[in-house]
């Protein structure tokens, strides 16, 4: 905020340059960034949908999808197909407008989160200085079409699992941003790609080793990633949707297209929420610690990397993603669900003062060395 | 409060739409109306067609009636229209996880009735199926219940050793559900051969497995925070409503018809009762997982004892129970099943009365779920172990 006083009007605009950025005119650059967002925004969703399906399917000693296309590779696009084909519900009771609002406002804050994330070395869409700030606030805002879909249904259980969902969602916040914030102490900028040159510049307290944030803050790691589970509504904190105890929470009422983008809201989630990780934590489309891209050795070992470097370093980006992803599939497969007040406990208890802890040893560090 | 007044009090506060009401009183105040939330009859915890509506304040559960009925077929009045032969193929459908139990009831109150000794041979096949049928039917709950908690993956891991069970019992009955292989003296037909060795090798597959069981579900710490200490039922409570098997087992007494009342051949082997101590939800399902392990030891002892010789005895062209009534009580894998069997001299049953543990189970279930959250109501739910057509008949 101090940033945004002392420095005017600039903190709005990009930072470093996209490589989207080509060309003098406003609408060839700006048209590049929106098939940018929104191919990574329908594309990679499914692939993490694709990698739940099959590994979960291999832990279940069963095959997952196998008929449509090779491997069953294209089951979620067969799914959506079937999807906008079913016919659309609404319940006589429902508060129309808002229920059939309810699943855009999910999914649209979902979409705007992907637009300041680095997918690669100039691979981004706009490098916002407040670029930290503006992603929780952005993914923050789904809540409202959880609790607006769970209101609006006219039904017990989708009330049940709006009201969880919203209680879950303002204890897990918390946690998650005081985790964040100790990151930009850190790295001294709100900027994502800021925080990837940071942690590549980073040398174990005098030493010449280079570590990326994930070895210094290892707890604040873990907090992210568990409060993230917990703001996805993932198991084993699935408890707004809870199918055995609230048939499908919030998402009871919702049918064909609507519960698409539900669906759809969720596996996004997954890839904003893992790829803000890997920016925050495991450096970036940094291949090791240390060791820069071939062909990027010009700019610092971020920048300017030609075609093999670019395509590699997004190719990592994409990489360490679905590797967290595949590390929520797994938790999903392996634990039950806790009960709606053990996670308030744990968040209030447990989360929140380890979050404090964190962020003070963060501060104090940066202040000594 | 009557029968009667319950009843009305339920019929009109569920009606959709009704309950979530907020009402503005005279004196500017809100005031809050209790919520009352029917879960069921389809609804995925109750694995049926079970209803059971909760009045709810937030989460809490003041009040929790079962609504049963929704799957009754008339089983007992069908009965007393097919003769002792055809009955078989009634009772093996009530509870469909336990087929093979239903019918050794039905078959020893029948040959109670009649006083007709079955060859020993018969016996024991009897009981070597039997236990397989408890294995398979608390293979099931355990999937299912671990599935009420929100963990998929114990559900298939059962599936992986129902069905190498089921196919065990397919090569003998010729059935995976209903069997259908029990007879009046007897059984239908011996086993094929090879079906001990097969058995063995199922057997010490299935134990091999069983630490995957103990360590993911028996052992995970969110199980331990979801179950323990959730619907805790005391013994007395238990015992005045009659509940049995695991759910009383669970509360540390030792009750169980092969110990206690032996039948068949069950007085020659040893069979171990595993108890809990506070009758919780995790003592249930320990009491569950650990009654697998005692039906694969009897399993085995029972591979040992297999006497040779014929597997029935030659019936008469008409099978008559002579006048007069009896009452046959074994231990069903979901507690304690009793069969009523009345005959008045003729070709069928003139009352046969079923006496099944999932009807005095879910008795206990409003007792456990007042006061409970509702995810705790769902894991209540699941830990009274019952099958709906069990309770509907």
């Amino acid at each position: 905020m101090m940033l945004l006083v002392t420095s005017g009007v600039a903190p709005y605009l990009a930072q470093a340059e996209s490589i989207l950025d080509v060309g003098d005119t406003f609408i060839v650059p700006l048209l590049l960034k929106l098939a940018f967002v929104l191919g990574i925004f329908f594309v990679v969703p499914l692939v993490a949908g694709y990698l739940e399906h099959k590994a979960m399917g291999r832990m279940q000693h069963r095959r997952g999808p196998v008929e449509a296309g090779p491997f069953g590779t294209l089951q979620l696009v067969a799914d959506g197909i079937k999807f906008i084909q079913k016919e659309d519900l609404i319940p006589s009771a429902a508060d129309k407008w808002v229920f059939a609002m309810a699943p855009g406002v999910a999914l649209v804050p979902a979409m705007l989160a992907l637009l300041v994330i680095p997918f690669g070395p100039g691979v981004f869409a706009l490098d916002l200085e407040l670029g930290l700030f503006y992603v929780l606030a952005a993914s923050s805002v789904s809540v409202l079409g959880v609790l607006m879909g769970g209101w609006s249904s006219a039904n017990k259980f989708s009330l049940f699992g709006g009201l969880r969902a919203g209680g879950q969602l303002i204890a897990y916040e918390l946690p998650l941003i005081l985790a964040a914030i100790a990151v930009a102490v850190q790295a001294g900028t709100l900027s994502l790609v800021g925080i990837v040159e940071a942690q590549a510049e980073f040398m174990l307290f005098g030493t010449g080793i280079n570590l990326w944030y994930v070895i210094p803050q290892l707890l604040g790691f873990g907090i992210f990633f568990v409060a993230a589970l917990a703001e996805l509504s993932r198991p084993p904190f699935d408890m707004p949707i809870g199918d055995s105890e609230l048939v499908f929470g919030y998402m009871t009422e919702y049918s064909g297209i609507k519960y698409a983008m539900y669906m759809l809201t969720e596996y996004a989630g997954m890839v904003t929420m893992s790829a803000l990780m890997v920016v925050l934590y495991l450096g970036g489309w940094q291949l090791l610690p240390g060791v820069p891209l071939p062909g990027c050795e010009a700019a610092g070992g971020l920048f300017d990397c030609g075609v093999t470097g670019t395509l590699l370093g997004v190719g990592v980006m994409l990489g360490k993603i679905l590797l967290l992803v595949f590390v929520m599939v797994w938790l999903r497969v392996a634990y039950p669900r806790l009960r709606e007040d053990q996670l308030q406990r744990i968040a209030w208890l447990v989360m929140v003062p380890l979050a404090l802890l964190n962020l003070a040893l963060v501060t104090i560090a940066k202040v000594v060395y | 409060m009557s029968d009667l007044d319950l009843r009305q009090e339920f019929l009109a506060g569920t009606a959709p739409g009704e309950d979530i009401a907020v009402q503005l009183s005279g004196d500017g105040q809100f005031r809050t109306a209790d919520m009352s939330l029917s879960i069921g009859p389809a609804h995925p915890a109750t694995h049926g067609v079970f209803r059971i509506v909760l009045d709810l304040d937030g989460e809490r559960v003041r009040e929790a009636r079962p609504v049963i009925g929704y799957m009754h077929r008339g089983f007992e009045k069908l009965a007393e229209h097919r003769d002792f032969r055809q009955i078989f193929a009634l009772v093996n459908r009530h509870d469909w996880l336990s087929g093979f139990s239903n019918e050794l009831g039905t078959a020893l109150a029948v040959e109670k009735l009649m006083e007709f000794e079955v060859p020993d041979r018969a016996q024991w096949i009897r009981m070597l199926l039997a236990e397989w049928n408890r294995v398979l039917n608390h293979l099931m709950f355990i999937g299912s219940y671990a599935l009420e908690l929100g963990a998929i993956t114990p559900m298939f891991y059962a599936f992986r050793e129902r069905e190498d069970i089921q196919h065990l019992l397919e090569s003998a009955t010729g059935g995976r559900l209903h069997f259908t292989y029990n007879q009046v003296g007897g059984l239908k037909i011996d086993l094929p051969k090879g079906f001990l060795a097969e058995s063995t090798q199922v057997s010490s597959l299935v134990r091999s497995r069983l630490p995957d069981y103990f360590d993911l579900v028996l052992g995970n710490e969110i199980f331990h925070g979801r179950t323990k200490g959730v619907g805790p039922l005391p013994m007395e409570v238990a015992l005045s409503l009659g509940v049995s098997g695991p759910t009383l087992q669970a509360t540390g007494l030792p009750e169980d018809p092969r110990v206690t009342e032996p039948y068949l051949k069950y007085g020659e082997i040893d069979v171990e009762v595993p108890v809990g101590e506070n009758g919780d939800a995790f003592d249930r399902f320990y009491c569950l997982l650990h009654r697998i392990r005692v039906s694969l030891d009897i399993i085995d002892q029972i591979h040992d004892h297999i006497p040779p010789g014929p597997v029935n005895s030659k019936l008469p062209k008409m099978v008559k129970a002579p006048e007069g009534a009896t009452y046959v009580r074994i231990e069903n894998p979901l507690g304690q099943l009793g069969y009523w069997l009345e005959s008045d001299g003729g070709r069928t049953p003139w009352r046969l009365k079923m006496r099944t543990p999932s009807f005095s189970n879910v008795q206990a279930i409003p007792y456990l779920m007042r006061g409970q959250l509702i995810p705790d109501a769902v894991s209540i739910l699941g830990s009274v172990f019952f099958v709906v057509g069990d309770i509907d008949r």
